[in-house]
């Protein structure tokens, strides 16, 4: 009998054990990370945990940070010299696969341990709004910080500010760079089209919607393409709306006039020829390719993140290869802005991290130098504009700042919702059928009121002009 | 006392040691099952952080399912599995046929067996991100074919409802035709080789023999594999979503019931997502139940039961 009971418990047990397994061990290990914290950073945590979509932030961060120690060569741990770690959690934007794991971790903020509480996110332009959002309280106010947005950041751009601020004007977020966008085009084939390279003489052939027009029939002549796709004057139009996509406290969709004239103009010039037709959309391997030497597209229109971030790693000829100049329209193209988590335990170090990246002029000043950033200090780019040690030898000598600080000073943000990257990527996305000839307008219409209703249940309308 | 323990039956214990199974179904499968039915019947979603509901709506989702393009894609997916499908199975019926003649000989089988079922091995998503590699407008493929002049201009695969179609078929095809050929010659060797004998001293065509012989006397794995294909075919999703990025691109045209779920669960629809479930819960049910009266008798109950747990776990 005691035999029995005694093989009985066993089996339990192994049972038992089975069904704890998974869960076990991840409770020890956040355990024994707890255990290290308290030694370590005194009475703030001793784990920051940053949200992104990319490696952007981590490189600015090891660039300027003092604090900073050392990065694991993963690149998912920093260490700063006071023992704290940074871990940071990367998820990638596209299909809002980076919002649903932020959501998550956010909604679980309150119940956390406290070295699993997110610390610092990074949210961009397309869904900044969100975050923002003063009943979701989500982002912690500056203020709440100790940092005071009119003394402090009195140097940034101020849409940039409005940008990252609630419905109330509460500013809950920060950003380093401002993303003005400009033409960048290859030198060669304007030698070869126009017989110069020089950016003025290129500006004046680019300098509105209908110049640029001419321009292209002239670089189809000599079998070039004007931009790789539709996409890539998306922003020019997209970022100009008049009226949010979704008004505050409507459930009813309006799809600016600009929105249609981008749809009707690339249906235009994909027909004619101007854009490479074999590219469909961007962030894609033809798009990449489209950016090297073997490639006939004439210009991108990137801000200055995109050069850096984007062009020049896809670039493989020789530098100097590329030059900037004005665009067709101004514009602004994303921002990464930098918010503290309500329910954070290292407030201390969060406003450390946020002053130096966004406040501080000369850190600011060489994450322009060193990685081509346009950055968030009105005076430090007046300077930069016309001081020659700002030139980039990717774009053969040219002093980018000097084109780009005249587009930062212009631009009218567009009207935020929360809704944003959804229309963004669809009304792309549903019309990309339409450009290609595999649908009718009124079909792509439909496929996009379809497409956003799907991601977006609360949409109970959508008006088209 | 002592006579009551020497009838104890040992079949308790065979219980007690499945115990363990029977609980993680229970927490990770039933339980989530049972919710899953229970909120397609609410209004259940979030609408940027905050959460909406859940209010109880009756029907209201299943019919608003009804009134969308659900149907439409359904049929994308019974296209997707039928383009896949129907060569995997002639193929696999061949090779398997091949593999198992005695007459035939063939060398190195052991070695052709682990090719074929090399493909399966590899992970879906993975694959598919291959085929998206190669097949893009100016990926290895154009090139090829363009410096073999065989085309002039470079092939848009993936820019036709058919391209895109073909492709999704072709990988479900070359992932799935050696597990269905080893499963079949496994079905093909299980029949006693004095019946084979008796018909090749009668004077039987290896054709005559294939149809009259090999085909009936294998009709219960057969029906097992068809029955198994149709519920992965209907939960097919990682290759058409790597392949479209998620969008069933060109006109939702290979827009599969999963990848619709998919996108329901974008915004956290629990209660859409639920709704839809459950009618590919029914669907599938209703599905395998006319294919397993149809092929078959004499079939062993096993398979139909594993089919219905493996459901009941992805039915969420």
């Amino acid at each position: 009998m005691k035999k029995r009971v005694g093989s009985l418990l066993m089996a339990m047990a192994i049972g038992a054990g089975m069904l704890a397994g998974c869960g076990a061990s991840s409770s020890t290990a956040s355990g024994a990370s707890s255990g290290a914290a308290g030694g370590a950073g005194g009475e703030e945590g001793a784990v920051i945990n940053i949200y992104s979509w990319n490696d952007e932030f981590r490189t600015r961060l090891e660039a300027i940070y003092p604090e900073v120690e050392s990065t694991s060569s993963d690149g998912t741990v920093t260490t700063l010299k006071d023992g704290t770690e940074i871990h940071w959690i990367i998820n990638p934007n596209q299909d809002g696969v980076y919002q649903q794991k932020l959501d998550e971790a956010l909604l679980n903020q309150a119940t956390a341990a406290a070295d699993d509480k997110v610390d610092i996110f990074l949210s961009e332009t397309d869904y900044v709004f969100k975050y923002t959002d003063a009943t979701a309280n989500v982002a912690m106010p500056l203020t709440d910080l100790g940092i005071d947005p009119d003394t402090d950041l009195a140097d940034q751009y101020s849409f940039t500010k409005t940008t990252a601020s609630d419905q109330n004007g509460v500013q809950r977020g920060s950003t380093w760079q401002c993303c003005p966008g400009l033409l960048v085009y290859r030198r060669d084939i304007a030698m070869d089209v126009f017989g110069t390279d020089d950016p003025v003489a290129v500006g004046e052939k680019v300098k509105d919607w209908d110049t640029l027009k001419a321009t292209a029939e002239e670089l189809k002549a000599k079998g070039y393409y004007t931009f790789a796709s539709y996409a890539d004057t998306f922003r020019l139009y997209g970022n100009s709306i008049s009226e949010p996509w979704v008004a505050a406290g409507e459930t009813t969709l309006r799809v600016d006039p600009q929105i249609m004239n981008w749809i009707e103009d690339s249906k235009e010039w994909l027909d004619a020829g101007y854009f490479d037709s074999t590219v469909k959309g961007q962030w894609n391997d033809d798009w990449n390719k489209s950016m090297g030497s073997a490639s006939k597209v004439f210009a991108f229109l990137l801000p200055a993140w995109g050069i850096d971030f984007t062009l020049n790693p896809n670039w493989d000829g020789d530098a100097g290869a590329w030059a900037v100049t004005n665009p067709p329209q101004e514009y602004n193209w994303g921002g990464s802005y930098i918010h503290a988590a309500t329910g954070t335990d290292n407030p201390t170090a969060v406003r450390d991290i946020i002053l130096s990246l966004t406040a501080d002029k000369a850190n600011l000043l060489k994450i322009s130098k060193d990685y081509m950033d346009f950055t968030n200090t009105v005076s430090g780019m007046q300077e930069a504009a016309t001081d020659e040690a700002f030139a980039s030898e990717f774009l053969g000598g040219q002093n980018a700042y000097e084109y780009f600080a005249p587009v930062a000073e212009n631009i009218k943000i567009a009207p935020l919702s929360s809704y944003d990257q959804g229309c963004v990527e669809l009304i792309q996305n549903a019309f990309s059928d339409y450009f290609q000839g595999n649908v009718d307008f009124d079909r792509a219409k439909t496929n996009f009121e379809t497409a956003i209703q799907e991601r977006y249940p609360d949409i109970t309308e959508i008006q088209w002009p | 006392m002592k006579n009551k323990k020497k009838s104890i039956s040992y079949a308790k214990w065979g219980y007690i040691f499945i115990l363990p199974f029977f609980l993680c179904f229970l927490i990770f499968s039933l339980i989530p099952l049972v919710d899953t039915v229970r909120y397609s019947f609410y209004e259940y979603y979030r609408s940027g952080l905050n959460e909406i509901g859940p209010n109880f709506v009756g029907l209201a989702n299943y019919k608003s399912l009804l009134e969308s393009d659900m149907l439409r894609y359904a049929g994308n997916t019974m296209i997707l599995w039928l383009i896949g499908f129907v060569p995997q199975i002639v193929i696999a019926l061949l090779l398997a046929n091949w593999f198992t003649d005695i007459r035939l000989k063939i060398y190195c089988k052991q070695f052709f067996k682990i090719v074929i079922y090399l493909p399966n091995l590899i992970m879906a998503s993975a694959f598919s991100m291959l085929f998206f590699a190669m097949f893009s407008t100016n990926g290895p493929i154009n090139s090829i074919l363009e410096s073999l002049g065989w085309i002039a201009e470079p092939i848009d695969f993936l820019g036709t409802a058919f391209g895109t179609r073909s492709l999704v078929g072709l990988m479900n095809f070359l992932m799935w035709f050696g597990n269905t050929t080893i499963m079949l010659m496994a079905a093909i060797m299980g029949i006693s080789p004095d019946i084979f004998e008796a018909c090749e001293i009668d004077g039987c065509t290896p054709l005559r023999r294939f149809f009259s012989i090999t085909l009936p006397l294998i009709r219960p794995i057969l029906a097992y594999t068809l029955i198994t294909s149709i519920v992965g075919g209907l939960q097919m999703f990682d290759v058409p979503q790597i392949l479209t990025n998620g969008q069933g691109n060109p006109d939702r045209t290979s827009m599969t019931l999963i990848m619709f779920l998919n996108s329901h669960l974008k915004s956290r629809n629990y209660g859409m997502a639920g709704s839809l479930s459950v009618y590919l819960f029914v669907v599938s049910a209703i599905l395998c139940f006319f294919v397993y009266k149809m092929t078959n008798n004499e079939t062993s109950p096993k398979p139909h039961k594993q089919k219905a747990g493996k459901q009941g776990g992805k039915g969420k």
